[in-house]
């Protein structure tokens, strides 16, 4: 670790983790997270309001952690990075009022960055910097795209994305119906090591011939799971959870693989990224790494709470732009729900700099 | 010392800094957008700080309204405070938002006597408190339909953009009043507090007065034909 790398705090409000991660470099000094997903359990999802109020409540405690854990004083910091966007509007905003209050006060410069590229580069924490190019399945109860980036810090396009739910989303929504409890993805991970992947035949969503390529689309299988337990049901027969949540997860994770590893031939990328909260599937990472050798692309998956939502992929996300001097964001930045993938993130107008510079 | 005060509970987006020694509002800046608390914050508070001629370094301690107010736009005020607070280390004090405004209408001359303060609470509601002919809060902060607590006000002149919202619940609405927060007032109120000792309410619990909207979904719906 070269101490003249930035040492960077990300801060990540986007849905119902509270994230601040320290890092220099591509060096992870810390990583604390305050959730409130347990108050969402008996919802059966995220409810934005409650994580708001959760985000508020932890926002400065879990700083004070992030900066115990690290070692560090706040004004050792070069930068300040917050996710921008997408996420949940109100959700974003505390993060987002909180990081410009800090690089402020700290007469820090402040990063707003894009959630979706932070979940790529927080890989660099783990395996080093990215290759260029790279390609990237991000699966969360959020999202679900392939993305290709050939710098992380100003260029990520879009391959494909989910027409209807986030393949979390599925998962979620599968483990209500069997009565598994939310979150849904890791109990369904783990009755399905128990499970026959094989035991029911059910749909791989927009794998025909005239579908799009890269897109995905999990509704249609959510709604097949959903008639073969019921119709089990209505028979008055006991449902084999374990066989279901095995098929049901082989079907998703088969769909994913299948489509990113295409990608990768398709665009001669010999780099293939997971990240986001279904990264942490243990069938998703056996399968991936299966294809992935078999057609010759490395497979790089971070540690699980890498995966998830934290803030140490936004601060991974900000010491890259310090380390390639890009332009920071102004004091009026807003937190932009729908924040376009396209936007690595969002620097100050010239105007704007000119005027901090004063 | 140097008090940094602002609040962002109402449409206004209103920060101030004054000397609690000479009680002089040193500089002040109230725009009113509902919608861009969160771009507009920081910025109005880095202009009244310029404009005051004081290093955020110099300052002792931060005044935030904790509501109530519609949650999103208070919560950019909240969170923007505690890590003020939390970054130069000096203490973050809350103020009732609706104190803030009482303060204002009695400074102005607005009102004498007992009075009433309300803003608009979305949702056909208004939060709401009542004040004594000195200024004290005497009932609230509550949230309430108009239509429900005008009975139990009638008479009393009242203040603040709910009571103008609904001229038929407040007739003693005062016109030339002021109907949104503004930060000068709300300082002067937390540094009286201060020097005399008042409690003032915790910056880390924000006034929200009604749950969460979280609907539990309901029962499992099924997807075959009953
Ligand atoms: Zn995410």
């Amino acid at each position: 670790m070269a101490a003249d790398e930035p040492l960077v705090l990300g801060i990540e409000t986007s849905c119902d983790e509270t994230g601040v991660g320290i890092v220099r470099g591509t060096t992870l000094l810390a990583d604390a997270v305050a959730s409130s997903v347990e108050e969402h359990g008996r919802y059966g999802g995220v409810v934005p309001e409650i994580a708001s109020r959760a985000h508020l409540e932890a926002m400065v405690p879990t700083v004070q952690r992030a900066l115990d854990e690290a070692g560090i004083k706040a004004s050792d910091l070069d930068g300040i990075a917050v996710t921008a966007g997408p996420g949940l509007a109100g959700a974003l905003l505390v993060g987002v009022s909180a990081a410009k209050a800090y690089a402020y006060a700290l007469g820090k410069p402040l990063y707003g960055v894009n959630h979706l590229a932070s979940h790529i580069c927080v890989d660099q924490l783990e395996h080093g910097r990215l290759p260029e190019p790279t390609m990237a399945l991000l699966v969360s109860g959020g999202h679900s795209s392939l993305l290709l980036t050939e710098d992380i810090t100003s260029t990520v396009r879009s391959l494909g994305a989910t027409i209807d739910d986030a393949a979390g989303e599925a998962f979620d929504k599968v483990a209500r119906l069997l009565n598994l409890g939310f979150p849904g993805g890791p109990v369904i991970d783990r009755y399905a090591r128990e499970g026959d992947p094989a035991a029911i035949a059910f749909p791989r969503g927009l794998t025909g011939a005239k579908d799009p390529a890269y897109d995905f689309s999990f509704s249609g299988l959510k709604t097949a799971v959903s008639r073969w337990v019921e119709a089990k049901r209505r028979a008055g027969e006991d449902v084999p959870v374990r066989d279901v949540s095995a098929s049901f997860q082989e079907a998703v994770v088969d769909v994913l693989t299948r489509k990113a590893v295409r990608a990768c031939k398709d665009e001669g990328v010999d780099h293939l990224m997971i990240g986001g909260g279904v990264a942490a599937n243990s069938r998703l990472r056996a399968l991936a790494q299966e294809r992935c050798d078999r057609a010759g692309i490395t497979l790089r998956v971070p540690r699980p709470k890498l995966c998830t939502d934290n803030g140490a992929m936004v601060a991974a996300l900000g010491a890259e732009m310090v380390w390639r001097d890009r332009a920071p964001s102004a004091f009026d930045l807003s937190a932009d729900s729908s924040l376009p993938v396209t936007d690595t993130h969002v620097p100050a107008s010239h105007d704007e700099l000119h005027r901090l510079s004063e | 010392m140097l008090l940094l005060a602002f609040d962002t509970a109402t449409p206004a987006v209103t920060a101030a800094v004054l000397d609690t020694g000479t009680g002089r509002v040193l500089a002040s800046a109230d725009q009113i957008d509902a919608r861009r608390h969160g771009e507009l914050l920081l910025p109005t508070i880095d202009a009244v700080l310029r404009e005051a001629g004081v290093a955020k370094e110099a300052l002792g301690a931060i005044a935030v309204g904790v509501g109530p107010g519609p949650y999103t736009g208070l919560r950019v005020g909240l969170a923007t405070a505690a890590a003020l607070g939390h970054a130069l280390g000096i203490p973050v004090h809350g103020v009732c938002t609706l104190d803030g405004l009482a303060r204002a209408a009695r400074d102005a001359g607005a009102v004498s006597g007992p009075f009433v303060v309300a803003t608009d609470a979305r949702r056909k509601e208004v939060y709401w408190a009542r004040y004594d002919a000195d200024g004290v809060r005497v009932e609230g902060p509550a949230v309430d339909r108009p239509a429900e607590i005008a009975e139990r006000l009638a008479g009393l002149p009242s203040v603040g953009a709910g009571a103008l919202l609904y001229p038929d619940a407040f007739p003693g609405a005062v016109a030339q009043g002021p109907a949104d927060q503004s930060a000068a007032a709300l300082a002067a109120f937390a540094a009286d507090a201060l020097a005399s000792g008042v409690a003032l309410p915790s910056p880390s619990t924000p006034l929200y007065l009604r749950r969460p909207d979280a609907e539990v979904p309901k029962n499992y719906k099924t997807v075959l034909p009953s």
